[in-house]
This record gives C-alpha cells, structure tokens and sequence, in this order.
C-alpha cells in the first residue's frame, strides 16, 4: 500500500512541511527533537488539520485541502501507538487491547498476544505495568484495531538498551507477518537502520 | 432520647431525603451540560453564561427563593405557561421545594463536575479516536468514567445543599408541614414554640447523621473507583 503525503501546517513561529512518497514498507521520520515529527503524525491521524496539501493511503484520500476532504480521527484507520502510550487507566489490560477490535483483521488475539508476550498481562491495570509493558500493550491494541497504517511515535524512547533491541525486533516481526505500512518516527539513527527504512529527513527551519 | 421516629418527624425526614433526592437527580443532567460547556467550549459571552451560573450562590437565598415565585406564580412568565398547558403549579407544592433545592445546588455541582471534566487527560479521548471509537463511543467509554468521581463528588456535594435549603424554599413554597416542611425549616418552626427543644435537638441530630453518612459513603464510593486499580496484580 502506496503513501502519498503532502502536507504543511504552521505552528507558531515555524513552518512544519513533510513531503512522503513511499510504496509500502516500513517509512522512518528522521530529524531531532523538536522538528515537528509528532505533529505529522497528528496530521495524519487527523488530530491537527494541516493548512494545506494531501495524505493519501493506498487508495484512501484520508485529507485533501483542494477536493475539501477531511475524514475525522476515528474513520481513518490510522493505528497510533503514542509516545507516551496512553492506555485508558480505568480498563483492565484485556479491556485496553479489546477497545479498538474490529474484524476481519491481518492477525488474531491470541497470535498479537503470543507475539508481543503480555498474555500474562491481561488481568492488570495499565497502573500496575512497566514501561516496556505498558507500550506492548499499547502497540497489540492499535493492531486490534485493524489499521491501514501504523504510525509509531517514537515507541522505544521509554526502554533501556536491552529492551530497545527486543521491541524494535518485534516491529519487524509485526511488519513480516501482518505487511501493514509503517511510519516510524525516531530521532535515531541505529534504530532506523536496524529497521532498514526508506528515511525520510525532517529538517528544522 | 434517640428512640424510634415519631411519625411527625419520619414525615419531615422522609419529605427532605425525597426532595434533594428529586431536585439533585433532576439537575444533574442540566448540571453536567453546563460544566461541560463551560469547561470545553469557548465562546463570546462565556463569563456571563459561568456568572449566571454561579449567581444562586452568591445573591441572599431569599431573594432567590423570591425571583422564582415571581416567575412560578400563576401569572408569572413561566408559571402561567406550566398552568395554561399542564395545568401544574409548583407553588406552595413539595415540587417547588424540589426546584428551589436544585437551584441553590446547581453552582456547586457545576464546579465540582467542571474540575472533574478539566482534570480528563484529552490525548486519551484522542486515543481512542485514533482506535476508531466514535466521538459518542469516546464520550461514554472514556471521558464519562474518568469524571466519574467528580460526578459523586457533585452529586454529594448538592445532595447536602438541598438537605441544608432553608431561604429560597421557605421564600418561594413556605412552610406547610407534610408538603414543604423539610428539617431546615421544622427545625426553625419548631425553635419558634416553647417547649419544642427535644423535637429541636432530634432533627438537629438527624440532619448531622444524614450528611455525615452521604460524606462517607461518597468517600467509600470514591476509593473503590480509583484504589482497586493500583490495589491488585502487582505482582512481577
């Protein structure tokens, strides 16, 4: 599945631009912190609205300045793993992973949750889970949710060393077997190589 | 002292715990609206909209209780409406009183749910948008829980509001015993004759006992929503 994207959207002081052309694959925003990285991901979730331009995934036009296309987040199908991993602290882990469910989807529970490891989890509250949990947790719940595309916001800036490596071995496990798009957003670069991503550079203004 | 209730007094009781029951149920919704409002929109004329809101808790009860009977009175704008089409009149009524408590409690309730919907974190309504709930879906499943102890704590709060009304009710409905005659005002009738005092002391009493239990329940309430979830499968 093709991304075509092409969008720009100031923000304060500063031009946030970012041109994607990429057939399919794992996608990697390069660039520091503070660039704007997760403002595209926004813009293309449908949580910031650009000012201008397209974002197009395969042949799904999610936003369209010219033809006044404007899909809201939740018809967009965009799987967002945050940051800051954002489970809903009032749902048990089982609950959090069920949330988004929608069916026919690329891989079933039981195998997202053999792969991620967190089959011991389901009966706890995101409260009581570690860092590299809590963003397992996060990640099997937006692939339940059945996404066109996954966006992943930095998913390994809360792990240390050891953890990093596991869960960046993951993603490429979750590319192999499901073949959904990846946009990978790190300031990062042995990550992204380890990933071999088509990169895409963010630069400051 | 403390025997059984006479019948006098389970009847004034009874009307009390009925009508803040009534008027904090019936003003809830009206409440929330206006916290949610006030709390997430902005808009010309916002500071108006939270002044009136808070304006029952800051003008002298009485002259509350003395605007709604000018505009629930038979000829009033809004009495001679509910008479002419439903041929209702909540003057001098137990219904009255009822919307007299709502009233007085609606300020306080709209803070406590207002702090309550500010303290939501958005970037998990956001979440779960990206997950492909519905705004509705998101409101129900997310923001409604998470306010969840606000929405007790409002509820309490006004619930002892309106077992505490005195001014606006005895100004706008009077003190008819069976109808109107909460504890407040029995209380205050009863001050006013001699040799009353141990009716005086017994619903003193009483009224205590009643906000003291709505506290405890509500703090009972409170820490069974937000402690369980810290409280089990920590295990590592």
């Amino acid at each position: 599945m093709a991304l075509d994207i092409d969008v720009s959207r100031r923000v304060g002081p500063r031009d946030i631009a970012v041109r994607i052309q990429s057939v399919a694959g794992i996608t990697a925003l390069f660039g520091p912190s503070g660039v704007g990285k997760t403002t595209v991901l926004n813009m293309i979730a449908g949580l910031i609205r650009p000012d201008r331009g397209h974002i197009q995934v395969g042949d799904t036009i999610l936003f369209d300045r010219e033809q006044s296309i404007d899909l809201p987040p939740h018809r967009r199908d965009c799987g967002y793993v945050f940051q800051d991993n954002r489970l809903f602290p009032h749902l048990r882990v089982r609950a959090n992973l069920l949330y988004g469910r929608r069916g026919p989807i690329a891989i079933n529970l039981n195998a997202i949750i053999d792969l991620l490891g967190i089959g011991c989890l389901l009966d706890r509250w995101p409260a009581t889970l570690s860092g590299g949990e809590a963003q397992r947790v996060a990640i099997g719940r937006t692939l339940l949710s059945n996404p066109r595309l996954l966006l992943l916001d930095e998913p390994l800036s809360s792990l240390d060393g050891s953890r990093k490596a596991e869960l960046l071995a993951l993603i490429l496990e979750i590319y192999r077997q499901t073949a959904i798009p990846i946009l990978y957003v790190s300031h990062d670069e042995r990550e992204l190589s380890a990933l071999n991503a088509h990169i895409i550079a963010l630069a400051g203004h | 002292m403390m025997t059984s209730l006479s019948p006098e007094e389970w009847m004034i009781i009874s009307l009390s715990l009925r009508i803040s029951i009534v008027a904090v149920l019936a003003v809830l919704p009206a409440a929330f609206a206006l916290a949610w409002i006030l709390a997430r929109w902005q808009f010309p004329g916002k500071l108006l909209l939270d002044a009136a809101v808070h304006l029952p808790l800051v003008v002298p009860p009485v002259v509350t209780g003395w605007a709604l009977l000018l505009l629930f009175a038979k000829n009033g704008p809004i009495g001679s409406w509910l008479f002419d089409w439903f041929g209702i009149s909540l003057l001098f009524r137990w219904t009255g009183a009822a919307l007299a408590a709502a009233i007085m409690a609606l300020p306080l309730m709209v803070r406590a749910l207002r702090l309550s919907i500010e303290a939501i974190d958005r970037r998990l309504e956001q979440a779960a948008l990206t997950l492909g709930a519905s705004p509705a879906r998101t409101f129900l499943t997310i923001s409604l829980p998470l306010a969840f102890p606000g929405l007790v704590a409002g509820m309490i709060l006004g619930f002892a509001r309106c077992m505490g009304e005195f001014g606006a009710t005895i100004s706008f409905v009077s003190n008819i015993p069976g109808e109107t005659q909460t504890i407040p005002i029995a209380i205050y009738a009863a001050m006013q004759s001699p040799g009353s005092e141990m009716l005086v002391a017994r619903l003193a009493l009483i009224s205590i006992l009643l906000s003291l239990g709505a506290l405890i329940a509500a703090e009972f309430l409170n820490r069974k929503i937000t402690g369980r979830k810290l409280d089990d499968g920590t295990r590592h």
